[in-house]
């Protein structure tokens, strides 16, 4: 174990989301696109020299509340424990930024945004976005807040691909890149769990090709769908530590109840899913996961050839929807193309949550590792470094 | 914190004094990473560790290396030719599941190669063999036969006659006891052998 402790209790305190609105964007696709906005929130202050800013990514149904708390609110961001003063991204060192994506439904421009052509919700008539896309208008938010150069980008799962594919097309704006539980591009069963979910959306009744916004909505759909992606979330022996096959107490009248812990915790969560997301959000956000690959066809390792970024991949090793062998290919891109990379399996049993989970070992490694990036950074005062 | 040079590992020492400064260095089996931090610290190396025991790793980061979570056996095939001016093994090529094969591709992907290993024939495992017929168990080769990590139990003269048969050309070495450097009889009273190798 690590004796080192990190306080995971000081926090960021009261924050507040932001929104930047930019014309339009161009689209990997060739489209244009706008009015784009995007909800983001920073922690920490901004040095001088604007070279401690980190930028965090984040997973499919995450938002730019990544740390501390709205006001009247009890619920932290999603990423508290490692967002906060001492913490790994210590804010009292960094300055630390969090935005919605592109596509996604809690501030930023997505289906269900009012297409100011026919002040209506854009629905299926949004645009069909990448991974790319995100992170160029990222890119956008970034220059908006005057920063040539991030310390640092971070992120899990598809938080991760959109780490890689600021490593691709940025690695001149930053210093070090930290994709964790993520893969350069979808196996067929990460695509094939995402489609499920799809289907399971555009099966429900009153999901009516994405045209809902008048309710009623496609909550069953949406809820099903977020039940599937909970099961890939954990582990076998994770479900079984939390649920075992303990049954729910009160005997109620139909057959097919939730009988289970484990069946009433998915239900709970699926329940609780639709309340804070949006069904085509859902559809756009996992179709731009499974498009994207950071090889772009190539081999991975000639892209990041010459690249100075320095690499943190972590991975997990009961992650089962995105195995260690997915980081492992990161890996050898890297040490292919002479990249300076630290890799680390963190021994845990969660599954893939264990990237939201795991705060002491990963902590522990992100905080050292951003600290050996910044201070190289400081020394040597080399933009190039 | 101002460590002196005498408190350093006479290995450590050793295997700094074959490396050239500036150069990149592959070390693996770095464990907890004091050898690369050396390195670092008194020869501007690059460095790059490969280590399987994640709590090992933990300790590499937090002295601010680069390190691979892996094994040595299937992590090496993985770079090209000559990308590093040395590949260090230090205490790890015993223990090592398909010895052969690593040198090879050590050899392959390090311009140099640098192995330090516990000498089996050192006088005291000798003793311990011939009189007490017991599996020996000295500073150097600290385990009992039911716990220890080493697969392989070599003699400096036998790697030697390794490098003779596999023409691998020795460059430097060094052997070494407890404190000192052993110049005579080194198979016979030398605890570890340190070769600085290249093909």
């Amino acid at each position: 174990m690590i004796k080192e402790k990190i306080n995971q209790d000081s926090s960021v305190g009261v924050v507040k989301t932001q929104s930047f609105t930019f014309e339009s964007l161009k689209l990997e696709s060739g489209e244009k696109f706008g009015p784009v906005t995007l909800a983001y929130e920073t922690y920490g202050t901004l040095n001088q020299e604007k070279s401690n800013a980190i930028l965090i990514v984040h997973a499919l149904s995450g938002d730019a509340h990544a740390a501390g708390v709205h006001e009247h609110e009890d619920n932290a961001g999603w990423w508290d424990a490692f967002i906060g003063p001492g913490k790994a991204m210590d804010t009292e060192k960094y300055f630390v930024i969090c935005s919605n994506i592109l596509g996604g439904c809690k501030g930023s421009t997505g289906p269900a945004s009012i297409n100011p052509k026919t002040s209506k919700p854009y629905a299926l008539d949004f645009p069909l976005v990448t991974v790319g896309d995100i992170v160029n208008a990222q890119k956008r938010l970034i220059d908006h807040l005057g920063i040539e150069k991030l310390l640092a980008v971070v992120g899990g799962s598809m938080g991760g691909q959109q780490v890689l594919s600021w490593l691709v097309n940025y690695s001149h704006n930053l210093c070090a890149a930290v994709p964790i539980a993520t893969t350069i591009k979808h196996s067929p069963q990460q695509i094939a769990f995402n489609e499920v979910g799809r289907q399971s959306i555009m099966a429900d009744t009153h999901w009516k090709s994405g045209n809902y916004y008048d309710g009623p909505f496609p909550l069953k759909g949406l809820a099903v769908a977020r039940m599937i992606g909970h099961i890939t979330y954990m582990s076998d022996s994770s479900m079984a530590d939390k649920f075992g096959r303990q049954k729910k107490g009160s005997a109620e009248p139909f057959k097919f109840t939730a009988d289970f812990e484990v069946e009433g915790y998915l239900r709970y969560r699926g329940d609780n899913f639709v309340k804070r997301f949006d069904a085509n959000s859902y559809l756009y956000i996992t179709k731009a996961m499974d498009n994207f690959d950071a090889s772009g066809g190539r081999r991975f390792e000639d892209i990041l050839q010459g690249t100075k970024v320095k690499v943190l991949v972590i991975s997990f090793k009961s992650d089962w929807l995105y195995p260690a062998y997915q980081s492992k290919e990161i890996v050898k891109a890297c040490k292919l193309a002479g990249v300076e990379t630290t890799y680390c399996e963190i021994d845990s049993t969660y599954g893939h949550d264990a990237f939201l989970l795991e705060v002491e070992e990963e902590s522990h490694l992100i905080k050292h590792f951003l600290k050996k990036v910044f201070y190289a950074y400081e020394v040597t005062g080399d933009y190039g470094a | 914190m101002i460590t002196e040079r005498k408190d350093i590992q006479l290995d450590h020492r050793v295997i700094s004094d074959l490396i050239e400064s500036k150069s990149t260095v592959l070390d693996l089996g770095c464990g907890s990473g004091d050898l690369l931090h050396l390195l670092i610290k008194e020869k501007k190396i690059r460095g790059q560790g490969i280590e399987i025991d994640d709590q090992a790793i933990y300790k590499c980061v937090a002295k601010g290396l680069n390190v691979f979570h892996g094994d040595i056996d299937s992590g090496l095939a993985e770079f090209s030719d000559k990308s590093f001016d040395y590949v260090v093994l230090n205490q790890s090529m015993q223990q090592i599941l398909h010895v052969d094969k690593v040198l090879t591709d050590a050899l392959r992907v390090g311009k140099k190669v640098i192995v330090g290993f516990p000498n089996f024939a050192y006088y005291k495992s000798r003793l311990q063999m011939f009189f007490q017929g017991r599996s020996p168990v000295t500073a150097s080769l600290p385990y009992q036969w039911y716990e220890t990590p080493n697969l392989h139990f070599l003699s400096i003269s036998d790697f030697k006659e390794y490098c003779r048969k596999k023409k691998i050309n020795i460059q430097r070495s060094v052997c070494i006891g407890q404190k000192y450097k052993v110049l005579w009889l080194p198979n016979l009273f030398a605890q570890v052998g340190i070769f600085l190798i290249l093909k």
